[in-house]
């Protein structure tokens, strides 16, 4: 109310978005590195998935934070519309 | 759906998949409680307070319909039928959302309505309002009960947890957050569980044709074992249940990509409530477009990991010879091949991608079911001109009251094999007749209130009666085995409509010409349905017209190659 819109802080979707997958990959990027077993290897004939997603998903963080930081969500306060 | 118990489906998950998945519903719930601070108004808690940009809801527009039903049911259709199971992407959704945005979005965005039924309403009046409102509200809550019924089936099976705990948590969560941050909550929650959905999918999808040699291994080993039409989408002839391949075309051009598509693209509420939320005219008519580019492309990762599994799972192979699978069904084929194929860690991943897609699916069926229910059912014909905290209270009444009512009905779903066949069937009594009555509405001014009800009526009996001769359980005098009966039920309904609306129309009187502007294209000045380009909404990558143009070019392309 008090100023003529304020930054969307933490409720940033984009935000939420950034640190889910930057937590995802980082835990899967270490798994992968050195967690995972011979055993898990073979499912997928030695593919190390674990791996390759943690790093996909460390990217799409780094894609999601670096864009909320450089154009942050003003949200307007105006008083909104009454209805009905 | 045939009792699972017997075949053994466990994933070995352990606890670094269950960390990974709560980490995932704590941001969901902390989503809910974030939301909350914004909402003040009805219309805050049931339409987002119509403040959302573009990319949000484009992606909630598509994650609303990607629901368990969709990703199981359309993984088994790729294990069954193969590449055909793409129409139901390609033909059978994004030249409808590229029509909603383009079209008819300039009338539901610029009527400022806040739901379909209310179009109806200002249109056709009261009866059509009362039919459509009705039977929506009825919908969702049945296919409510359907997601949640297979989540339950599908947490029983993964991990082992008791069916009637799995109902009540998962219930849980949905009503936890949708009641708390209304459709704003919702919205958010299906973003992120678009993005959980593709993270789960696409290393399942890597790692699979890294498996079987890439996409050529994969098509010399479907050719291997005798694939006929799997790896061609048309004609579909088994797909459709069609023998004649030229009439199995026409049926999924004409009843998937035109009846049954544009019915429930356009105008079930469940999506077009995502455009409502958007924050401008130009933003809700790029919602269905910005959200029909994922959609053109999420096959990839749905249908071809349903193709892998017919060739490296056996009990998958086992059904596509006709043989006994031990207890096994194609709807089960998503979890087999994560089982098969992930180490844990992505596991849960996976895990949580599933689960996500469940939820969010019963999130929007309650999420809209509440505004329809709050607005065009109680609002107008229960409780009149209160204030606005009382709608307030209803809508979160009705989020409680849908989600214990979808409980109950969780167990509608328990008869039927393919999963897909019940909710087509579902589809096309409700919305292959809406479609009709709204494009006959919006573009012929003359056409009649009391056209609006009856063509509704006779084209979704019309549906019921086609579905009845079509089931092998009812009548079975019609031979439409495979989807082709809904198909056929949709275009029926259809047809049915144009001509008793017609018909009706020219015994009845018109609606007055001066309570239809805005609402029928002939009397609506051209500044209403246009939108504005300046400020968020300018740059020519932000017209719609252009990215509707750039999606059914990249659609034909699609086709070109994997036709």
């Amino acid at each position: 109310m008090a100023e003529k819109g304020h930054k969307a802080g933490l409720f940033d979707l984009r935000l939420i978005i950034a640190v889910l997958f930057g937590i995802y990959g980082v835990v899967l990027t270490i798994v992968g590195l050195g967690f995972t077993t011979d055993a898990d290897l073979a499912k997928a004939d030695g593919l190390n998935i674990n791996l390759w997603s943690g790093l996909g998903m460390l990217v799409v963080a780094a894609f999601f934070g670096v864009w909320t930081f450089t154009k942050p969500l003003v949200v307007p306060d105006e008083v909104p519309e009454a209805e009905g | 759906m045939p009792v699972l118990a017997q075949a053994d489906l466990r994933l070995d998950a352990n606890p670094l998949d269950y960390i990974l998945l709560v980490i995932y519903f704590s941001v969901v719930l902390g989503i809910g409680v974030m939301a909350r601070r914004s909402v003040s108004t009805s219309l805050d808690f049931l339409l987002s307070g119509r403040s959302l940009p573009a990319w949000v809801t484009g992606l909630a527009f598509i994650s609303a319909n990607l629901g368990a039903i969709e990703l199981l049911g359309m993984a088994a259709n790729g294990a069954q039928y193969g590449l055909p199971t793409v129409h139901y992407y390609w033909i059978g959704a994004i030249p409808a959302m590229v029509f909603l945005g383009l079209v008819m979005m300039p009338f539901y965005y610029g009527s400022k309505v806040r739901s379909v039924p209310e179009f109806l309403r200002r249109r056709f009046g009261t009866g059509a309002h009362l039919v459509n409102a009705l039977s929506f509200a009825l919908a969702q809550v049945l296919i409510a009960g359907v997601n949640l019924y297979a989540l339950a089936l599908l947490l029983n099976l993964l991990l082992g947890w008791p069916i009637p705990l799995s109902i009540v948590i998962a219930a849980l969560v949905v009503l936890t957050y949708t009641t708390l941050g209304g459709l704003s909550a919702a919205i958010y929650n299906e973003v992120l569980q678009f993005f959980v959905i593709v993270a789960a999918l696409l290393p399942l999808t890597i790692v699979g044709l890294y498996k079987v040699g890439g996409w050529n291994g994969l098509v010399d080993k479907l050719t291997a074992k005798g694939a006929g039409e799997e790896l061609n989408a048309w004609p579909a002839t088994e797909l459709t249940g069609i023998s004649n391949p030229v009439l199995s075309v026409i049926g999924i051009v004409f009843g998937l990509g035109f009846v049954l598509s544009f019915g429930y693209w356009t105008t079930n509420f469940a999506e077009v409530q995502r455009a409502l939320s958007a924050k401008s005219m130009s933003a809700a008519r790029r919602t269905p477009i910005i959200g029909a580019f994922p959609k053109a492309l999420i096959p990839f990762i749905i249908i071809i990991p349903g193709m892998i599994a017919a060739v490296v799972i056996p009990q998958v192979q086992a059904l596509n010879a006709g043989q006994d699978p031990g207890g096994i069904t194609y709807n089960e084929t998503l979890p087999l091949l994560i089982r098969e194929l992930l180490p844990n860690g992505m596991l849960g991943i996976a895990i949580t991608g599933l689960l996500a897609s469940f939820m969010a699916g019963v999130a929007a069926n309650v999420s809209s079911f509440n505004t329809v229910f709050t607005y065009d059912l109680w609002q107008d014909y229960v409780k009149k001109d209160r204030p606005d905290e009382y709608y307030l209270r209803i809508g979160r009444l009705a989020t409680i009251g849908g989600t214990i009512i979808a409980i109950g009905t969780a167990f509608i779903a328990s008869g039927y094999g393919n999963i897909m066949d019940y909710i087509q069937a579902l589809f096309s009594f409700f919305n292959a007749p809406l479609f009709a009555t709204f494009i006959l509405g919006m573009f012929w001014k003359r056409m009649s209130a009391a056209a609006g009800w009856i063509g509704l009526v006779a084209g979704t009996l019309g549906a019921v009666v086609i579905f009845v001769m079509a089931d092998p359980k009812l009548l079975g005098v019609l031979d439409l085995p495979g989807q082709g009966a809904s198909f056929v039920g949709a275009s029926v309904a259809f047809v049915l409509d144009i001509v008793v609306s017609v018909v009706v129309t020219m015994f009845t009187k018109p609606v007055p010409e001066k309570q239809l502007g805005g609402l029928v294209y002939s009397l609506t000045p051209k500044a209403d349905r246009t939108h504005s380009t300046t400020g968020d909404d300018a740059g020519w990558y932000r017209s719609p017209a252009l990215l509707g143009g750039g999606v059914l070019v990249l659609t034909t392309a699609l086709y070109i190659i994997f036709g």
